[in-house]
């Protein structure tokens, strides 16, 4: 339904073919999606419109509602993993992870240092992917394709690490309670140290290519601005957080699998606007780089999961020679185990921010209750007043550049 | 700090304006009358010390054994200062789950109060616009209750019994 309509015009009944008539404001409105391809996933914003400036906008989310909170209440907790993958597809593998953690937390597993080095690992792959996403695609809404073609390669080789890791490759299903489902293949360890060696020179090559384009400056620069204040206010978390000067970053300061051992910086913007934002994930990918470097090099030895044999799943050649292995193999399969009572919030930075999980179980097999925070539900409602003022081409570029998705906006 | 925080909120409020007081994996959180939110969260907020200014989540949810308070909410405040979190619940009966609204104080209260009306019928006052978020206008019922259950009731392969629960 895209349609230009005349809202409450004083032109109406005026007979238009007259010149030199006095000047009247005529307000238009012009609805952005649901299926816009400029806006990368399917929501809607009515905008109202005077001219090519926006005055107003309205908002409708949920074309891709899918229920995940309810479904959770029915499903065994491991199967609830793989709903987690459908919220940001961007970066599935945190996602699973922030999940696995949110219920050894209630479950009381510890879990081996490697496991743990080997999830930051593959989280800050998925950082890496989410970013080279956010910020090519935000080139080309300005126009410039190709360096998007350049990243975008990468972020394929680094869906095949996935699929060495966990078989699939953008909904990922990547590890289990207790660690991981298998440790790293020599393949693994070859194309991520392939990744460390050769990610950067392209990276740069991006970089070279947007970073400091007049036009791609022109374009970003005091556009969709936020300031730290109201960006706390909206509960923006994540780059967009940062952008705007405030460095709040779940790894710093609720360290989790291990963070703490790890060096890097958290980058922060002063402005709060598209170039910050752009700059803020450019700088995220350099300190993923920095932090895998990091945990490949002290990667540990020693066992890639916990001993937690209630529901971690025991390999598949023991559970055709060992009666116990069977009986976990089968309990955990058909979801029969119980899990304590108890109330338990974890929260990992998320490619997009504080990605939380606030789980309630009354000691059944499935949670009773599961609240998923998701950052771009919670700082998409700023858009309206990030855009107000601003040309429709500047908010394309906003948008873009909050990284919204449709996906992790509507559970 | 969690001690500083329960005594200041019972001085504030008083010893029976303040209960279910505990702490789960960390996190401080304590259960108050509905009347009580706005002044605990105004409170907290402009607190010199603990400084609740950011609101990580709110999220309904659903007891229907509980009589007289089965509807309830969660507000999820995070000191970024102190870097404590703590949870603030309150019920209401499901007749009248009406609760004040928070987004007076807080911008992100709106659609996450949206979203706790369009899942449990959550009636918050004086909310700017409290229409359905996720699911479509036309739906007549608040489906995260747990009234409706997820899967078809008559199906005979999924029997509680047959697997001894």
């Amino acid at each position: 339904m895209s349609e230009i309509a005349l809202v409450n015009s004083p032109n109406v009944g005026l007979d238009k073919t007259q010149k030199g008539g006095p000047y009247v404001n005529e307000l238009s409105t012009l609805n952005l999606g649901p299926t816009h391809p400029a806006t990368h996933g399917i929501f809607q914003n009515i905008l109202t419109m005077d001219g090519e400036t926006i005055v107003d906008a309205e908002q409708t989310v949920g074309y891709i509602h899918r229920a995940f909170e309810k479904i959770a209440e029915r499903r065994p907790f491991y199967q609830i993993t793989t709903l987690t993958d459908r919220m940001n597809y961007c970066s599935a593998p945190i996602n699973n992870m922030g999940w696995h953690m949110t219920v050894e937390k209630l479950l009381g597993i510890e879990v081996p240092k490697r496991a743990q080095y080997m999830r930051v690992i593959m989280m800050e792959l998925a950082r890496l992917t989410d970013h080279i996403v956010c910020n090519s695609i935000l080139a080309v809404d300005t126009g410039a394709l190709t360096g998007f073609l350049y990243v975008y390669q990468w972020r394929e080789f680094i869906y095949e690490i996935y699929e060495e890791m966990c078989g699939a490759r953008l909904t990922t299903n990547m590890g289990r309670f207790g660690g991981m489902e298998r440790d790293f293949t020599p393949v693994a360890i070859e194309k991520i140290q392939k990744l460390l060696k050769e990610l950067p020179a392209a990276l740069k090559e991006f970089e070279g290519m947007v970073m400091r384009n007049r036009i791609f400056m022109d374009r970003t620069q005091n556009v969709g601005g936020i300031s730290a204040e109201r960006a706390l206010n909206y509960g923006f978390t994540g780059p967009n957080l940062r952008a705007a000067g405030v460095d709040y970053d779940v790894r710093a300061m609720n360290p989790y699998s291990s963070y703490e051992d790890f060096e890097f910086d958290v980058p922060v913007g002063t402005k709060g606007d598209t170039y910050d934002r752009f700059l803020v994930r450019e700088e995220e990918m350099w300190q993923s780089l920095r932090i895998i470097q990091q945990a490949m090099d002290n990667l540990p030895e020693g066992a890639y999961h916990a001993d937690a044999p209630h529901y971690y799943l025991p390999d598949k050649q023991d559970v055709y020679h060992n009666m116990e292995a069977l009986i976990y193999h089968f309990k955990i399969v058909m979801g029969e185990i119980d899990a304590p009572v108890g109330e338990v919030y974890h929260s990992v930075e998320g490619g997009n921010g504080e990605l939380g999980f606030h789980l309630v179980s009354d000691g059944g097999r499935t949670p009773y209750r599961l609240k998923f925070r998701r950052p771009g539900f919670i700082y998409y409602q700023a858009f309206p007043e990030m855009i107000k003022g601003t040309t429709l081409s500047d908010a394309i570029v906003t948008m873009s550049s909050m990284n919204v998705i449709a996906g992790e906006l509507d559970t | 700090m969690n001690d500083q925080i329960i005594e200041a909120l019972q001085a504030q409020f008083g010893e029976e304006g303040v209960y279910g007081v505990g702490e789960s994996h960390g996190i401080l959180q304590v259960t108050t009358a509905v009347e009580n939110i706005v002044p605990m969260i105004h409170f907290l907020y402009a607190h010199p010390v603990f400084k609740f200014q950011f609101l990580t989540d709110l999220a309904g949810i659903h007891f229907p054994e509980a009589k007289g308070q089965e509807l309830g909410v969660i507000y999820h405040l995070h000191s970024l200062e102190n870097n404590v979190r703590l949870w603030i619940k309150a019920y209401a009966p499901i007749e009248a789950p009406t609760f004040p609204t928070i987004t007076g104080l807080f911008a992100t209260a709106n659609w996450m109060e949206r979203e706790a009306f369009d899942f449990y019928g959550i009636l918050f006052e004086g909310h700017p616009n409290l229409t359905r978020i996720l699911n479509m206008d036309e739906m007549d019922y608040h489906p995260m209750r747990k009234e409706y259950p997820l899967e078809d009731a008559t199906r005979h392969d999924k029997i509680d019994e047959l697997f001894g629960r």
